[in-house]
């Protein structure tokens, strides 16, 4: 019924999606990259050993050239052709020429370059060919000039040996990208996994379970659990202020109302007006009482709430303590109890919620004035970095044994006085816990007792 | 009678030479009415040929073959000039010149033809999927055993100059060999020789030196065997040699020790053929099986193993000793001019013209 309700997060593309995605796409661009490089090189490796096998011939060729009686004689060394045989389907073409561009032997339709480059590209048989062409310069007395030998071959072999190149090249590439891909979602698993973790670990809490995520994260995402585990603390922190508001309501509200209707029955059968206007008497005095208890019910289930949601800001303790006193002065305004100020010349400056710290200060004024005797002196004071707000009465006050668990609700008598629900103190401390500090009990002298709010302070340069 | 026979033969190669290029004879096979006609050119002798010819139009139905027997270099002028002007040309040529077939597939004459036959081809027997070694035709010393005693016969090149080596050898003057420069196939095993050892140096030297023969065509040079006027031949054709000694007991043909030049003739489909799948068949018949066992049944494939014929006297060692020419462009060199030219002037040098030469018209 809840989940039902409940808005479903948006969900913008997977992360593991993402991250293949990207990987794929750096595998498949490094892999264009390699084809080409491959392809490039598979030509240019091809085209370099072909064509040292075409000047290796030209220059067997060239060094069998002799002259007889002014003639040149082209004695062609078979081992020549031995080494264009090893481009075994490749057709050849080759022709050598005289100082007048004759051709001396060979076949005349060979294409002759026109430029002065060694290799060159051309057609034998309707076939695209690779030629060379070397040039032997005779000095002699019967012959000065220069021979020229040209040889062509067709392509087929080199075309084969690139292919053979790229293809290996590729398949080594290709090899390599799938193992890359493999490893890659490997580690996406990997990484994702504290995620899975996390998740596996919500699945398995009950509805009850508001404990912290206790499960093993990396730094990266150890941020984003610790602030679910701040998440969950402030919803269960604030579930148990309801919880406790309930459980006190029900406790401690429930004795008083039976009494008051108790007295309102007693009431309504006295015949004799005097007493029924005692048991009126009566029936307001528990009125009050009751009116108070709520109030700190109340005020104790807000300012737990406001810890949690309300921003502390930087406030003096003095203007808390002023604002407290003044509101006291208010409500008491029969002015039978006069409370003093002890405030201090300079600033006393905390980070802090003044609508709690001013209710916690009015708490402790209440109990002194409940408690103890006058002269009750609200004061302020500032040690080193600490601040502190605290209420001096000159009764007894709690008792040392006590004063353990003088934080805790309801121990002073497990119920409700005749004027107080015993949450004063309860409050005082949630107070301090909430602002970071604490509570501190004193008994400074016999005849003083003193109960204060130590707190972190901040120089006053700092504002 | 035997500078007749040289003269003959000469003026025949001149003739042929001159005139255009014509077949030496024709035949035909297959029904005469049959719609597809395919014409295959051959160096080969009809004769010979003519069975395997026989198997392949049996086997293949409605084709009639038209086998022209040519020389080889007239074949060759032939298949180029028809590559050159695209002229009507063969189905299939196969010739012995394979120096020139290959020259041909170089030049670009020829379609390529690739099936499981050609693809089992070794490398040596197929070139570019265009010219295919079909026979295996080892080149041999063929020698009279009427007249040489088996003990006396060489057995290998070295035995030969031994031979011929004193001043009062029998053997002088009655040695014959291909005149290299009638004769393309006694051009290109005496180029292939040459390329092989060191020792056809010495071996020219010794032929010149003894006044061998030298002459045209292998019938020429076996009927002198046959005859008595000849006791041995150097580097015949070992299919010819082999189906006259069926003939001719005394014949005895000795596939030399130390190397022995293996010829497989070669086939090749011209590029503007009509009919190239019917010439493709026909490769294919004649390197299947039942190809290959007719071709075995001509003489034209040497058997060398277990099945050799009592007349072939095989080298010691058949594995390192026979040694097929391979189909290769290097085959090209020896037709190139200038080497062509070189290589017959240092075999003139050292062998002189015959005195037949005077005769020429």
């Amino acid at each position: 019924m809840m989940r039902e309700a409940a808005p479903r997060s948006r969900i913008i593309g997977s992360l593991r999606f993402r991250l293949v995605m990207g990987i794929v796409l750096i595998l498949a661009v490094g892999g264009v990259a390699v084809a080409v490089a491959a392809l490039a090189y598979g030509r240019s490796a091809a085209q370099q050993s072909f064509d040292r096998l075409l000047i290796g011939a030209a220059n067997q060729i060239a060094g069998s050239l002799t002259l007889r009686s002014g003639e040149v004689i082209v004695d062609i060394p078979v081992s020549a052709f031995e080494l264009l045989s090893l481009a075994p389907r490749d057709r050849v073409v080759y022709g050598v020429f005289g100082d007048d561009g004759a051709l001396i032997t060979g076949y005349q339709t060979i294409p002759v370059p026109t430029g002065n480059e060694v290799f060159y590209n051309g057609i034998f048989a309707e076939e695209p060919a690779r030629f060379v062409r070397v040039t032997r310069q005779f000095a002699e007395r019967s012959f000065l000039g220069s021979v020229e030998v040209i040889i062509g071959q067709t392509t087929e072999a080199r075309r084969e040996l690139a292919q053979q190149i790229t293809r290996n090249a590729l398949i080594a590439v290709a090899a390599v990208g799938v193992i890359m891909s493999g490893l890659a979602v490997l580690a996406v698993q990997s990484a994702l996994r504290p995620l899975g973790r996390i998740e596996r670990d919500f699945a398995a809490r009950s509805s009850k379970d508001l404990t912290p995520v206790d499960v093993d994260v990396p730094r990266e995402i150890s941020s984003l659990v610790l602030a679910l585990n701040r998440f969950i603390e402030r919803i269960d922190r604030q579930l148990n202020v309801m919880r406790t508001l309930i459980a006190d309501a029900s406790h401690q509200l429930r004795t008083p109302i039976a009494a008051l209707r108790a007295q309102a029955e007693l009431a309504s059968e006295e015949t004799n007006p005097d007493r029924q206007l005692r048991i009126v008497g009566r029936i307001h005095e528990r009125s009050k009482n009751l009116s108070r208890l709520t109030d700190q019910l109340l005020n104790h289930a807000l300012i737990i709430h406001r810890a949690d949601t309300v921003d502390l800001e930087a406030l003096d303790l003095r203007t808390i303590a002023t604002e407290a006193v003044a509101q006291i002065d208010q409500s008491m305004s029969d002015g039978e109890e006069i409370v003093r100020l002890d405030l201090p010349e300079a600033s006393v400056m905390c980070e802090g919620d003044a609508l709690s710290l001013v209710e916690a200060c009015k708490n402790l004024i209440n109990n002194a004035a409940n408690h103890g005797k006058a002269p009750i002196i609200v004061f302020v004071r500032r040690a080193g970095l600490r601040a502190r707000i605290g209420v001096r009465d000159h009764g007894r006050g709690i008792p040392e044994a006590m004063w353990a668990d003088a934080g805790s609700r309801f121990t002073r008598n497990a119920g409700v006085s005749a004027k107080s629900a015993g949450l004063g103190l309860a409050i005082v401390h949630a107070v301090a816990r909430a602002h970071g500090g604490r509570m501190d009990i004193e008994r400074p002298s016999e005849a003083a007792f003193e109960v204060s709010i130590d707190l972190p302070g901040i120089s006053e340069g700092a504002v | 009678m035997s500078r007749a026979a040289i003269s003959l033969g000469l003026a025949t190669f001149a003739t042929a030479a001159f005139a255009e290029p014509m077949p030496e004879a024709v035949k035909s096979y297959g029904p005469a009415e049959a719609e597809t006609s395919v014409l295959v050119r051959g160096t080969t002798d009809i004769e010979l040929f003519e069975p395997v010819l026989l198997e392949f139009t049996e086997g293949s139905g409605d084709v009639r073959i038209v086998y022209e027997q040519w020389g080889s270099n007239d074949l060759y002028l032939a298949s180029e000039t028809d590559c050159r002007t695209g002229g009507a040309t063969a189905d299939l040529v196969i010739s012995s010149s394979i120096d020139q077939q290959v020259k041909l597939a170089n030049d670009g004459c020829a379609a390529p033809h690739r099936s499981d036959e050609t693809t089992a081809l070794p490398a040596v027997s197929n070139w570019r999927d265009e010219v295919f070694g079909t026979t295996l035709e080892p080149a041999v010393i063929v020698y009279n055993k009427a007249l040489v005693a088996d003990a006396e016969a060489p057995r290998s090149r070295f035995d030969l100059i031994d031979l011929l080596r004193p001043e009062d050898s029998r053997f002088r003057g009655r040695v014959a060999t291909y005149d290299i420069e009638a004769s393309g196939l006694g051009y290109m095993f005496a180029f292939a020789d040459a390329q092989q050892a060191t020792t056809f140096g010495s071996l020219i030297e010794a032929f010149g030196r003894s006044g061998a023969v030298a002459t045209c065509c292998s019938s020429t040079i076996i009927d002198g065997v046959a005859s008595g006027e000849f006791l041995i031949a150097y580097n015949v054709l070992g299919s010819y040699a082999l189906a006259r000694a069926q003939e001719n007991a005394d014949i005895v043909v000795v596939a030399p020790n130390d190397y022995t030049l293996v010829l497989s003739r070669a086939a090749l489909i011209p590029k503007r053929a009509a009919e190239p799948e019917i010439g493709g068949a026909l490769i294919d018949f004649l390197l299947s099986d039942a190809g290959r066992a007719a071709l075995r049944a001509a003489n034209l494939i040497v058997e060398t193993g277990g099945g050799a014929q009592p007349a072939l006297r095989l080298p010691e060692n058949p594995d390192i000793s026979l040694r097929p020419i391979p189909l290769s462009p290097a085959l090209l060199v020896g037709l190139d001019q200038h080497k062509r030219a070189e290589f017959i002037a240092r075999w003139r040098a050292t062998f002189p013209k015959d005195v037949g030469d005077a005769e020429l018209p």
